[in-house]
């Protein structure tokens, strides 16, 4: 995804000279084409991340459409506040892109997990917050982010689903995806991780149970006409994130419901439900040891749907 | 304008804003009356009738808890009516205790948490540089507010970019919130230090006002440099029981000690 947020960052630096790329010092030969083709339209603000946002929103507020880059959670948690009073209260176009959500960087420990990064910044006021989930989502993101006032969070996984781009579709922030239909369950999955979810669709079809599959790469602004549809014309739902369970998609699409007065036949959040994250690994391990990988989604799937159909039996013969 | 006259007004404003209100922070805004005095009335290049003038100067309160003063200096140069202060502190005002620019002609920045003036400053002096803009950007930070990292992280990220086109003031009052500074985190040598990080060092009395123009004048430049003027201030400057107390960074003047301070400053006249 980072690749692919750059290329399109190059395209969109070429075109609009207010576009500025702050870099925490992080992103080995990553930029090299990039400054070498815009250097007023780079810095590297060094290894201090509050001052890198403090200056993102100066040059914001004189004009600058700006990104700042780092990983996982240095972007955002060591300069949380400047992002809140700073960028956000004066509503400036400050992009904030974390290189590395959830476990991408597995093994580097849990300094480097960045699983609360979504609730955190869900909180935030007049925050956009999107998780792509492969790599055309990751370039339109960019581009849409930039063209959307205000402070943005762009979270880049390592990993990426499969391309499920279909020709002429339009990526538009707020708006979840319909990756995979079916009406037996809804498996809603935010970043990478939605490759996980295509696996297990891919599984239960064998077991006869049609799962949809949205693609929710904006958590704020959530689509909640999607949820509700899903809540209504699925038998239930079951979220999946690379994660905290407390206060990020999970959360979200559980608030969304239920003020929403829909209440779905079962609801299940998969993610990170442990403390700190201190066993480390791959990606792929790290979700298979944490209990959310496609086995673990499948397995909770046919757990619920098999205790749904045994409530209803029960109550038809009550 | 006759600058002592403003820092005058300022001091009396302020005591009747965090009198009225209950707040706090009148000795922080005291000790800067005269610095904020000298560039509202005589350094800044700003329009009270175009505040958002692409040429202006940026000026940055940092010090946010001393945002009365500012307020105080910008509706005495025509930037809003004198009246509106009186809404300073009081239920559905938009004017905080700590300096908010929403709907406040003037004000660039709201601060309120320390260390992220100068940062910001920073940005917007780099913005100027890459437009060949050829306004300065001026920030006033307190003392104490020096013991937060994120301004160091600036202050290297100025000087290595050679803005010298950012000046920050530090209000050396050498008083914070509950003890001195030398007690709480010291700072000397503290000229030192800003010179060993590459800036350009002035030291001046941050109450006379003939000082502080000439230090704070675009003449002043060094090229290549950013400019740290230190202030050598008193904290409660101008009420003589306020002054070089650590209580009156907290402490709301009122009844006898109201009226007292005010006579002293109508006095002064």
């Amino acid at each position: 995804m980072r690749d692919h947020f750059i290329e399109r960052l190059s395209l969109m630096a070429e075109q609009d000279p207010r576009i500025m790329l702050i870099t925490g010092d992080l992103g080995f030969c990553v930029f090299d084409d990039y400054r070498d083709r815009f250097p007023n339209q780079f810095i590297n603000a060094g290894i201090a991340e509050q001052n890198m946002v403090g200056l993102a929103t100066g040059l914001a507020l004189e004009g600058h459409i700006v990104f700042t880059y780092s990983i996982a959670n240095f972007v955002f948690m060591r300069c949380l506040e400047q992002i809140r009073n700073d960028a956000s209260y004066h509503d400036c176009n400050v992009n904030v892109v974390c290189v590395g959500g959830g476990f991408s960087y597995g093994a580097l420990g849990v300094s480097h997990h960045a699983t609360e990064d979504l609730a955190i910044m869900r909180s935030l006021p007049g925050l956009t917050v999107v998780s792509p989930c492969d790599h055309w989502e990751a370039s339109e993101a960019t581009e849409a982010v930039a063209d959307t006032a205000g402070v943005s969070y762009l979270r880049l996984d390592k990993s990426s689903a499969p391309n499920s781009y279909e020709n002429g579709e339009e990526f538009r922030l707020g708006k979840t995806r319909r990756v995979r239909d079916g009406f037996d369950v809804t498996l809603a999955a935010t970043g990478g991780i939605l490759s996980n979810a295509l696996a297990a669709a891919e599984e239960l079809a064998k077991h006869g149970i049609q799962a949809r599959v949205l693609s929710v790469h904006t958590l704020k602004p959530l689509d909640a006409e999607a949820l509700v549809s899903a809540a209504k014309e699925t038998t239930g739902i079951v979220t999946i994130e690379e994660h905290t369970v407390d206060g990020g998609l999970g959360g979200a699409v559980a608030e969304s419901l239920l003020e929403s007065g829909v209440m779905p036949g079962f609801f299940h959040r998969i993610g990170l439900r442990e403390g700190f994250s201190s066993i480390v690994g791959s990606q792929n391990y790290l979700r298979t040891h944490y209990g959310m990988d496609h086995e673990a989604i499948v397995a909770k799937v046919i757990q619920l749907l098999g205790a749904r159909k045994t409530r209803l039996m029960e109550k038809h013969v009550a | 304008m006759d600058t002592k006259e403003l820092a005058r007004k300022i001091r009396i404003h302020t005591l009747e804003m965090t009198s009225r209100g209950g707040s706090s922070h009148v000795g922080a805004a005291f000790s800067m009356a005269d610095i904020v005095a000298v560039l509202y009335g005589n350094v800044l290049n700003v329009d009270p009738n175009d505040p958002k003038k692409p040429s202006r100067d940026r000026f940055i309160l940092s010090k946010g808890h001393a945002g009365a003063a500012i307020y105080a200096a910008l509706a005495e140069t025509g930037f809003f009516p004198v009246e509106k202060l009186k809404t300073h502190y009081q239920d559905g005002s938009n004017l905080s205790g700590h300096v908010s620019h929403k709907g406040i002609p003037g004000v660039e920045l709201s601060t309120g948490s320390l260390g992220h003036g100068l940062p910001v400053g920073t940005g917007m002096a780099k913005a100027a540089k890459l437009r060949n803009d050829s306004h300065r950007v001026i920030v006033l930070l307190g003392d104490g507010e020096c013991d937060e990292g994120s301004n160091w992280e600036a202050i290297l990220f100025a000087a290595h970019h050679k803005l010298d086109n950012l000046v920050a003031i530090v209000d050396y009052n050498k008083i914070q919130s509950l003890a001195t500074v030398s007690e709480t985190l010291g700072l000397e040598p503290f000229t030192d230090k800003w010179q060993s990080f590459g800036w350009n060092v002035v030291e001046v009395d941050g109450h006379d006002h003939v000082s502080l123009k000439n230090s704070l004048s675009a003449e002043a430049r060094v090229p290549g440099k950013p400019t740290c003027v230190l202030a050598h201030t008193i904290k409660g400057r101008g009420v003589s029981f306020m002054e070089n107390s650590v209580l009156w960074h907290y402490r709301t003047a009122r009844g006898e000690e109201f009226d007292a301070a005010l006579k002293e400053l109508e006095d002064a006249a």
